[in-house]
């Protein structure tokens, strides 16, 4: 068929990098080889890496279970082919297009070669999130509020974040919630879940340590690459906290 | 040649395992890397009760003395989810811990956005495990999404000693000891296993209510060796967790098309990414649900589907889409069959989809308990009263 409509090898070649759109239309900064070399190494140096990949038989069963795949412009299999073959250009264009797609829900790991696209994912984000990439800095914008959350209380939500401005279209039960919010909480049995501004109410303590844990595993350092601003907000609470009850780090 | 489909439906009816596609059982790990000193493995306290896993293998399941480690979504924003756990355990007279000492499981969070690594992953988990141990009760986890992925943190712990060496150091310098439960127990295997108990207790009866069930992705495709699957159930193709419940609680479960979908959440999607989840959740799971088995209820056993199923069903309406379930934990469901408070307790006026229709089949007058409700709001408004306690939910 490629002999009849006169397609050599470098036309097809020519065809296949014409599907990557160019970074600039994408909305992505491209970078050198190198850089993308150094990016891929860093992904295959996490210590999971070996355990999510096994190769691809390209039968698509991860892509017939993926959520992501039946709304947006992403597939599962692209990405284990891609890391399989370890196709460098295609492994920074997913890093930058396509890996905040993915639902993070594993039905991937359904994969009869033992794969776990999902898994290759988290760790391609870490990378993103870990080297300031754009489309980390993109997809976090609107989030970066929760991150504070989670980090500086120990829960991620909160009964407080549920305002009909944050969460119109939750329907007229979220209004009621958030004017009654004070009543309703202490309106629960267990001891534990009176608080607004917390899921429930964690020890002074328990908060201490997970401050160190940020700290002494780099969680903390993460944040400056993608909000320089959250970060410096998160490192003092944390840090203010930390001298009060005279911990040196 | 046509394909035969009979044949093939056939093998679909029950589950055979397969001897040589068994995946290793990690307690010979686990105990391996306790005798050289690297852990504590917290054992399942006694009494427990067996249940069947996967691929066989017996998982131990303890009936009392658990230390609830609590769902931020559950807690957060569907309280009444908690709330039906901890008063179904009081009704049935176990006993157990609700810590302070305990944090998040940050799992939302790294799922969502990636700002964490492997090892704070695994020093939160072994710090709240640690927190666990130290009082004498077991872990029982709440959220799927934590059960999950502290089943991938224990695997990964497992395989690589350089994280455990990592981890070691850290929960060092917080005075923490390392400790790995000897099973990681999702709330809803306790509900599965004390289910003949739970239905003892009931005084409604459910035997006209139709329900469908979605089974959490976190909780039977992340690390699947662990979740339940009883060949009673399903034939064992599917987890049994939820459905098994329903059954003894005499309530009809139909099935769909399209049960092994995740619900949608996305867990950054969830927060600022709705248009995905809203679509995805209504198009591929509520309107299936509607068609194919049109229940009364949608019983799940996350924190996520809870929250994704119940709330992408308002703004559907404004699209015509076939949509309009309520939805709620099995929790909740069996709280409500054992006679709990729908408000008091299950805490329904949190939901967004409406449930009224639901209260009044199961024979609940939701007017009524509305009503005692807001005399409870009242009290506490006028300040009589701080907080409403346990005896006050059952008055």
């Amino acid at each position: 068929m490629c002999g009849e409509r006169g397609w050599g090898l470098e036309a097809v070649m020519n065809a296949s990098s014409a599907l990557m759109k160019a970074p600039a239309v994408a909305g992505y900064v491209d970078i050198p080889f190198v850089e993308k070399l150094r990016l891929f190494d860093e992904v295959k140096a996490d210590a999971r890496y070996p355990d999510y990949l096994y190769g691809c038989y390209e039968c698509g069963i991860c892509v017939a279970a993926c959520p992501s795949a039946r709304f947006y412009d992403f597939s599962p299999r692209r990405i284990a082919q891609a890391a399989a073959r370890e196709d460098v250009e295609l492994m920074y264009q997913q890093m930058e297009e396509d890996i905040w797609e993915c639902s993070q829900c594993f039905s991937c790991v359904r994969c009869p070669r033992g794969n776990n696209p999902g898994g290759v994912i988290t760790i391609m984000r870490e990378v993103a999130v870990n080297n300031g990439l754009g489309s980390a800095r993109k997809a976090l914008e609107g989030y970066t509020r929760i991150i504070y959350k989670i980090m500086s209380t120990g829960t991620q939500v909160s009964p407080d974040m549920l305002q009909p401005d944050a969460f119109p279209d939750w329907g007229p039960e979220v209004k009621d919630v958030s004017e009654n919010l004070d009543v309703w909480r202490r309106m629960l049995p267990p001891e534990t879940m009176h608080t607004t501004s917390t899921g429930w109410d964690v020890d002074p303590r328990t908060l201490i340590e997970l401050y160190l844990i940020w700290f002494e595993t780099g969680a903390l350092d993460m944040i400056k690459k993608v909000d320089e601003g959250l970060h410096m907000i998160l490192e003092e609470v944390m840090e203010e906290r930390l001298e009060e009850e005279g911990i040196e780090r | 040649m046509t394909i035969p489909v009979q044949l093939l439906l056939k093998k679909k009816e029950h589950f055979e395992r397969d001897e040589h596609h068994v995946p290793e059982d990690f307690h010979e790990e686990l105990f391996r890397l306790e005798a050289e000193g690297e852990w504590i493995v917290q054992r399942v306290p006694e009494p427990y009760i067996e249940v069947s896993t996967k691929y066989g293998r017996p998982k131990k399941i303890p009936v009392a003395g658990m230390w609830h480690h609590k769902s931020c979504g559950q807690c957060g924003h569907i309280p009444g989810y908690s709330t039906s756990i901890y008063w179904v355990m009081r009704k049935l007279g176990i006993d157990y811990n609700d810590p302070r000492d305990q944090t998040s499981c940050t799992a939302w969070n790294y799922y969502a956005s990636a700002t964490s690594n492997a090892a704070a992953q695994a020093a939160v988990a072994l710090r709240n495990f640690a927190a666990a141990y130290e009082t004498g009760y077991f872990p029982l986890i709440h959220c799927g999404t934590s059960y999950g992925h502290y089943k991938e943190v224990r695997e990964e712990l497992i395989r690589h000693p350089a994280l455990r060496d990592q981890v070691r150091t850290v929960l060092a310098k917080l005075g923490k000891q390392m400790v790995m439960p000897e099973e990681i127990v999702h709330y809803s295997e306790w509900f599965y296993a004390m289910r003949d108990r739970i239905a003892e207790k009931q005084v409604l009866d459910f035997s006209g209510i139709a329900v469908t069930v979605h089974p959490a992705c976190h909780y039977y495709k992340l690390v699947e060796g662990d979740a339940i699957y009883d060949p009673d159930v399903y034939g064992g193709q599917r987890t049994a967790i939820v459905t098994a419940l329903v059954e003894s609680l005499g309530a009809e479960v139909r099935t769909y098309s399209t049960w092994f979908d995740c619900c949608g959440f996305g867990f950054r999607h969830i927060l600022v990414q709705r248009d995905f989840t809203r679509s995805f959740a209504t198009m591929r799971k509520i309107e299936v649900m509607k068609e194919e088995a049109n229940p009364d209820v949608v019983l799940t056993h996350d924190t996520g589907c809870v929250t994704t199923l119940d709330k992408s069903q308002f703004a559907a309406q404004a699209h015509d889409k076939n949509v309009g379930v309520p939805v709620m934990s099995e929790a909740q469901f069996a709280a409500l069959a054992m006679g709990a408070h729908p408000y008091k307790v299950c805490q329904l006026h949190w939901h967004s989809t409406d449930y009224r229709p639901l209260l009044e089949k199961m024979g609940i007058d939701w007017q009524q308990a509305w009503a005692e409700f807001e005399r409870d709001a009242d009290k506490l408004r006028r300040g009589d009263q701080r907080f409403l306690t346990w005896e006050d939910v059952d008055a």
